[in-house]
């Protein structure tokens, strides 16, 4: 007598889970074996990781194609100047602050785009994120459009010396890849995230099952916007000075994160991360031919959409039936005579 | 008064360059429900184009037209045919993120080209003629740009409904399987499509380098302004467009009369209002 076992840890996903836990502490001790441009390169890997893998969570889970969660980006990176110039808060309680603040507008701002169905909807976040670059061009004290800089003193209270607030700066936005990767990790395994993988595979099927799909989606969305934000005020806590065209750039915020999302596999917890190394691996070669790599990269993003719509890790994942991240269920007929 | 009435009327003008805009974008989701996120970059790059055929050629931006046009249309087949045709399907994910990629491929060249200094294209006396109309004075150039659009979206209109190449272009829309099965080549139609969408984004192109200057990064601007029109007008409804863009000009010309910084913006909230109060835009197709 044989009865099916539904697992979902492989051996595979526990032995990269032991090499994750590992690689984590070799790179949490980064400050103290990496030099000062390599430590910056690595917290701007982190951050966007993290912005990959949330639009990863909205596109690829979720079917809400953005363009346009620059405006989050931005909106957090302002929140981090205004809060800490104007209400005198902690960098850091601000950024948070700019995060949950982030989570308030897009609710009012989803029930507007909503409205807005597949590729028009990616257009609507566009002017969204327009409509939030032409406001903070018109606020006066925040530097108008030419920006502003964080004040010394501000940057002061972050920690003691240079090298000691860079290692925050590094560890910050390592911490926010880590809990933005485990967040939407943990979510998809969750009764909610369920919910999301059947609404990706079918909405009729997934509402014929009582899932409300429109909740659903908002929840996705406000979630995302409020941790991009987040990354927004980490990513302007690197660069100390702010100005709403850097802020709301469609092209840093958005055009790198869907290359790197497309080409490393959409619709994956993997493909965000090994599309985020595969990204910095051409930036890092071929950034000094400028515009060149930028045409480069979209035609890479386009040969995958069209040849491998799944992205590298697509392409290894179906060759080797691998995942690291357990997420799909697998059946397995037990024999009795071994437990 | 009279101040506001010609800040109306410049409105209602400018809204004839956006409904160009609006009109190629409108065409191609009309036939074959695709949204080309490159669609701004390809005004752009038939702005730029033209500068090239008016610095080469010596000749007046409206000769230049008579190259880019056709240039622009075979670029149209070509590219629907060569790529955009492989990702039409039920997934919208592979034809936003391929044009979003051509989006990008299409600024970078044009950067690489003719570097990112604002280019113009000069035509000439047309440029600040006008004619007086009581007090008002009215500029030729956004005069004749308005009956451009009125007319390319008149012949449109025409074309849809009273040619062979419309009929096929309504048989593809309505259902591609029994277009297919009917005679019709789908995947020629679509490209006939994209060839004239993008024949009326050569005009657009040219008409907005002779109104102001332009520089390889505005396409996504732009894309976002024809959108706008489309989405205010009512999708699927040529008329509509056309009535969106003027919607779209007025709301910018009487944004920038109160701030010139509010130009833009109050285009983008009343396209904000119009979806909050009539989700499916003011003039949508009449459901059959």
């Amino acid at each position: 007598m044989r009865s099916p076992a539904v697992y979902r840890a492989t051996r595979a996903s526990r032995i990269a889970m032991v090499v994750a836990a590992l690689g984590l502490i070799v790179l949490a001790a980064a400050p103290w074996w990496a030099g000062r441009a390599d430590l910056r390169l690595m917290g701007e890997v982190f951050l966007y990781l993290s912005l990959a893998c949330l639009w990863n969570l909205m596109a690829g889970y979720a079917g809400l194609v953005s363009v346009g969660q620059q405006a989050f980006v931005g909106f957090g990176g302002y929140m981090l100047f205004a809060l800490t110039i104007f209400g005198g808060l902690p960098p850091i309680a601000a950024i948070l602050i700019g995060g949950l603040l982030a989570a308030l507008l897009s609710i009012p701002i989803a029930s507007l785009i909503f409205r807005l169905k597949g590729a028009y909807f990616a257009i609507g976040t566009w002017v969204v994120a327009e409509v939030f670059r032409l406001t903070f061009a018109q606020i006066a004290s925040l530097g108008g459009g030419s920006g502003t800089s964080l004040p010394v003193g501000i940057v002061r209270s972050l920690a003691d010396g240079r090298s000691a607030r860079e290692a925050l700066s590094y560890w910050l936005a390592l911490g926010a890849a880590i809990v933005v990767v485990s967040a939407v990790y943990l979510f998809l395994r969750s009764r909610r995230g369920l919910a999301l993988t059947a609404i990706r595979d079918s909405e009729v099927a997934a509402s014929g099952l009582g899932i409300d799909i429109w909740r659903t989606k908002l929840e996705v969305y406000v979630v995302t916007s409020a941790f991009t934000a987040i990354i927004g005020g980490l990513i302007f806590l690197q660069k100390l000075r702010i100005s709403p065209d850097a802020a709301f750039s469609v092209n840093d915020w958005t055009a790198f994160v869907i290359f790197i999302v497309v080409i490393g596999g959409i619709g994956t917890l993997e493909g965000p991360i090994i599309g985020t190394l595969l990204f910095f691996l051409l930036r890092e070669t071929l950034a000094d031919f400028g515009t060149i790599y930028l045409m480069v990269l979209g035609v890479v993003a386009i040969v995958v959409m069209l040849k491998a719509p799944k992205g590298v890790w697509g392409l290894i994942r179906d060759r080797y039936d691998l995942e690291l991240f357990p997420l799909s269920y697998r059946i397995k007929l037990n024999d009795p005579k071994d437990p | 008064m009279i101040e506001w009435i010609n800040v109306l009327v410049q409105g209602v003008l400018l809204g004839g360059l956006y409904a160009l805009f609006a009109a190629g974008l409108s065409l191609i989701f009309g036939v074959m429900r695709l949204v080309n996120i490159a669609h701004g970059d390809l005004i752009i790059l038939a702005a730029y184009l033209g500068l090239s055929t008016t610095i080469m050629f010596g000749v007046h931006p409206f000769a230049a037209a008579l190259l880019v046009l056709p240039v622009m249309a075979i670029i149209g087949y070509v590219l629907q045919r060569g790529i955009l045709n492989q990702t039409l399907g039920p997934d919208i994910l592979p034809p936003l993120l391929v044009t979003f990629g051509l989006s990008v491929i299409i600024q970078n060249a044009l950067l690489e080209g003719y570097s990112a200094d604002p280019q113009k294209l000069s035509a000439g006396a047309i440029e600040t003629a006008s004619v007086n109309v009581g007090s008002l004075t009215i500029g030729i150039l956004p005069l004749l740009t308005f009956a451009i659009a009125v007319a390319v979206i008149a012949g449109l209109q025409w074309m849809f409904y009273s040619t062979a190449l419309g009929r096929g272009f309504r048989a593809v829309s309505d259902n591609q399987d029994i277009a297919q099965l009917m005679g019709l080549n789908k995947a020629h139609v679509f490209g006939l499509a994209m060839a004239l969408a993008l024949a009326v984004t050569g005009i657009a192109g040219i008409l907005l380098g002779i109104r102001t200057s332009f520089d390889p990064s505005i396409g996504g601007g732009r894309l976002i302004f024809g959108f706008e029109a489309v989405i205010i007008g009512g999708l699927g409804n040529i008329w509509g467009t056309l009535a969106g863009g003027v919607i779209l000009g007025v709301a910018q010309t009487i944004g920038a009369k109160i701030d010139p910084g509010w130009q833009v913006l109050a285009g983008h909230i009343a396209f904000l209002v119009v979806l909050a109060i009539r989700p499916n835009g003011l003039f949508p197709r009449v459901q059959h």
